[in-house]
């Protein structure tokens, strides 16, 4: 029974890790789906936990924050849009340069207005996003198995994991079962075949950028304001890029997305409970291997384990009439 | 002339890109329930006119009028409302997609799926029956062949309503057999009342399926007229301002030695997939050995491995003995040295190198002979030089030699390639596609090139799709099927029925299948 205490526990730290790689995985894929490549999501979700961070400490809600932090997640994807879509910029360079961009400007913003080292106060009550106890999880926290896992690792999460774990299977719906969904892979596809439909190309890939900017601003919120609870200077550690990786990992598509996401979040949960842990043969391993393990595990995916991945084939590519 | 108005009507329509005027003064009119032919060399302005009509560009000038009512088409969504629809060159299709799905995007019929999908099923299933035009709706696009994908394409137009179609260049990757079950497709859509509007630059298409032609010079519509009023080569004379020669004249082949052997080849590319299948050919001095195929079964690989671009994954090839597979002693290079030209089939991709000027272009491959270079510095004034008897020699257009690969017309670009390769005076001359994309009268010229290289006693292998090309110029015709030379034949013998059944991998008779059986056999 304690190695299954342990599993749950695991489990429990792979979710709250997990979400904010799921909401920007499925941001990128919106993004990418449409043709653009999206190497922002990483300063988007740093802006959005800034935003969030500064706009609940002052109005002293959380929902307010998370509001403020989609409001700059959303003008960071139309930043864009307005350099990839319109402009026909690159979209790495325009990607990087958000993330530059926003790792500089946050902590500089908020050392100027909370004079705390580039951090923001920390949040407290109403301020942060608190755990949710379901229905019925005290009642059914002795039955064995089943009452413990709901008790334990289904319920005692704050809302925006519950939003991560929905986004996926409506990510999914909206992409596969509607127009909007159906006009968002073609125009990632084949811009032409679009265009020549009689769809504005330029438009489809503005809404995709705009979905892209939503989900992001609910990933970075989560990171200041339910997940943590203050604004720190680069909190995001690489979790936009390790999101992208999850995306091309599952190829593009929700649940193979969804896997690949919950496996990254599972190593760093192993990595926490792997720190300071005498080991067998090897000894206690120095705390900065253990820590480098989900990305040394994300090299290896890409580099050799993905196999053929097929990304939309019109990806990068600012769309051009021809000729 | 009936009373009633025409299905389509333009009034001076002008166009310009830039400084470039790319349609003068257009007028045209399509009468309702006819095959309207509109014929002209590639950058006559036909693509232009038709993507106006199309509302992918707006005219300058000028009216377009659809059945008697002025249209202000500025977009596609415009166009197919009116009843426009159109078969581009490039399919534009998706290819993760269904053929279902690909028909709705854009006409779905509301923000949820499945509805619309459920609703387009039936319809197709309507259209199909209708036009003759069966496709499975649920297969993947991508793995659709090109017949069937240009189905999908008329079928979406069918199902957006139209009543005029527009095809551009619709035969360029079918084959023989495959083009005529167009030309009935297109048939059909005619009697049940349907304008159908072809572009071609291919005289026997026109020929063989058009009510009216009207054909198109340097951006000008030169005439309107009546296909049964007019010859091939009228309208040749017609596109090209000057007649032109359509038959290539040659004297009977005097092959001598082989000068390359082609032994055992089979080729596995990347992707694991059997490209190339026990390939054995030879390479006769005096003769030219056409391969002919549908583009895509092997020959480009082939091509490349006897250009020395690329290794065989096994069997090698011997060039008056010697072995000269690629390999650590062997590349590209290597054989231009020792009198292999290679003209590719890609001239954008392999050929040329675009951002540079033509007299660069002129050296590649060359440009470490002794001529081209003054210790470590390449000798411009040479190189110019050169490039100079060449633009005399073939008349290239523009003649300047410093211009941009790029700024040349395909035709032009095309004739750098031969030239340079030509000039060096190989023993062995490789060419793929010798006259892809190039303008009837180039064609003639590049043609004429060919036959006076083989007369001179070098040997020429020519891979080209179109089977006209083929069968006018070679004198051994190689066809090539799914990785395989399903046959090979005198150049007397073959008919375009014959050709084409075998470029389908329809065996008519047993005996040409020498390649298949063996591997069968063993």
């Amino acid at each position: 029974m304690e190695e299954f205490q342990i599993f749950i526990t695991l489990m429990d730290a792979t979710f709250r890790v997990a979400t904010p790689l799921i909401l920007a995985a499925m941001a990128g894929m919106f993004s990418e789906r449409s043709g653009v490549v999206d190497i922002g999501l990483e300063g988007k979700m740093l802006g959005a936990a800034f935003a969030a961070a500064t706009i609940a400490s002052i109005s002293g809600s959380a929902w307010v924050g998370l509001g403020a932090g989609i409001i700059t997640s959303f003008s960071l994807s139309m930043l864009h849009a307005y350099a990839c879509v319109t402009h026909k910029g690159n979209q790495v360079v325009s990607g990087m340069a958000i993330n530059i961009m926003v790792a500089g400007l946050a902590p500089t913003l908020a050392f100027a207005w909370f004079r705390m080292g580039g951090q923001t106060p920390a949040l407290k009550g109403d301020e942060r996003f608190q755990s949710l106890t379901l229905p019925f999880a005290d009642a059914v926290r002795d039955i064995p198995v089943i009452g413990y896992t709901y008790a334990e690792l289904i319920s005692g999460h704050n809302i925006i994991v519950y939003m991560a774990a929905a986004s996926v299977p409506i990510s999914a719906w909206v992409l596969f079962r509607t127009r909007f969904g159906l006009r968002v892979r073609a125009v990632g596809e084949n811009p032409h075949a679009v265009d020549t439909a009689g769809i504005s190309v330029n438009a489809i890939r503005y809404q995709a950028l705009a979905v892209t900017g939503l989900l992001c601003g609910i990933g970075g919120s989560y990171l200041s304001t339910a997940h943590g609870a203050a604004f720190i200077r680069d909190m995001t550690a690489g979790k936009g890029y390790l999101a992208l990786a999850a995306l091309i990992f599952g190829k593009w598509k929700p649940l193979p997305t969804l896997l690949a996401c919950l496996l990254f979040a599972f190593t760093d949960a192993v990595q926490v409970r792997l720190q300071g842990v005498d080991l067998p043969i090897v000894g206690v391993i120095p705390v900065q291997f253990i820590q480098a393990l989900p990305y040394v595990l994300t090299v290896l995916l890409l580099a050799g384990f993905v196999g053929k991945a097929n990304p939309p084939k019109a990806i990068g590519e600012p769309y051009i009439k021809e000729r | 002339m009936t009373t009633e108005s025409p299905a389509l009507e333009l009034r001076r329509v002008n166009k310009w890109f830039g400084p470039v005027h790319a349609n003068k003064d257009i007028s045209l009119s399509v009468n309702r329930g006819t095959i309207h032919g509109i014929i002209g060399e590639n950058g006559a302005g036909k693509s232009t006119l038709m993507s106006i009509v199309y509302g992918f560009y707006q005219a300058d000038e000028g009216e377009i009028l659809i059945n008697g009512q002025t249209c202000h088409i500025d977009n596609p969504q415009a166009s197919i409302e009116a009843g426009i629809g159109m078969v581009h060159q490039h399919f534009m299709l998706v290819d993760t997609f269904t053929v279902l799905e690909n028909i709705i995007l854009g006409v779905e019929g509301g923000a949820r799926l499945g509805e619309g999908l459920a609703k387009a099923r039936l319809e197709l299933a309507r259209l199909e029956k209708e036009y003759s035009l069966e496709v499975d709706v649920d297969a993947l696009v991508g793995d659709l062949p090109v017949g069937l994908r240009q189905r999908v394409e008329i079928l979406k137009a069918l199902y957006r309503g139209a009543e005029i179609l527009i095809l551009d260049e619709p035969t360029g990757v079918l084959t023989p057999q495959e083009a005529d079950h167009l030309f009935r497709i297109l048939n059909t859509l005619r009697d049940q009342g349907k304008t159908v509007i072809l572009i071609t630059h291919k005289l026997r298409e026109i020929m063989a399926i058009t009510d009216n032609v009207s054909v198109m010079r340097r951006g000008e519509m030169v005439a309107h007229v009546g296909t049964n009023e007019t010859s091939r080569e009228h309208l040749a004379e017609l596109m090209v301002g000057r007649s032109v020669l359509l038959q290539v004249e040659k004297s009977e082949a005097q092959p001598g030695n082989a000068l390359m052997n082609v032994v055992g080849i089979n080729f596995i590319d990347a992707d694991g997939v059997k490209r190339l299948k026990d390939i054995n050919l030879e390479i006769k001095a005096g003769e030219i050995l056409g391969i002919a195929g549908v583009s895509g079964n092997g020959q480009s690989e082939l091509l490349e491995i006897l250009g020395g671009t690329v290794t065989p994954t096994s069997g090698s090839i011997l060039y008056k003995g010697e072995d000269i597979t690629k390999s650590d002693k062997f590349n590209a290079r290597d054989l231009r040295k020792i009198g292999l030209g290679h003209v590719p089939e890609d001239r954008h991709r392999a050929g040329l190198v675009l951002p540079f000027t033509a007299h660069e272009n002129t050296i590649l491959g060359y440009h470490d002979a002794a001529e081209y270079n003054r210790g470590t510095t390449l000798d411009k004034a040479a190189m110019i030089e050169t490039c100079e008897s060449h633009i005399e020699k073939f008349d290239i257009r523009p003649p300047n030699p410093n211009l941009k690969a790029s700024g040349f017309s395909g035709g032009n670009q095309q004739k750098l390639v031969l030239a340079r390769e030509m000039e060096q005076n190989p023993d062995v001359l490789l060419v793929g596609q010798p006259t892809r994309g190039v303008d009837i009268g180039a064609i003639e010229f590049i043609h004429k090139q060919l036959i006076q290289m083989r007369d001179a006693g070098k040997a020429i292998l020519m891979v080209s799709v179109e089977i006209e090309e083929v069968m006018s110029l070679s004198d051994r015709i190689a066809v090539m099927f799914d990785g395989f030379i399903v046959g090979e034949l005198d150049a007397k013998d073959a008919t375009e029925t014959k050709l084409g059944l075998m470029m389908a991998g329809i065996q008519d008779d047993a005996d040409p299948s020498s390649a298949k059986n063996k591997e069968v056999a063993e």
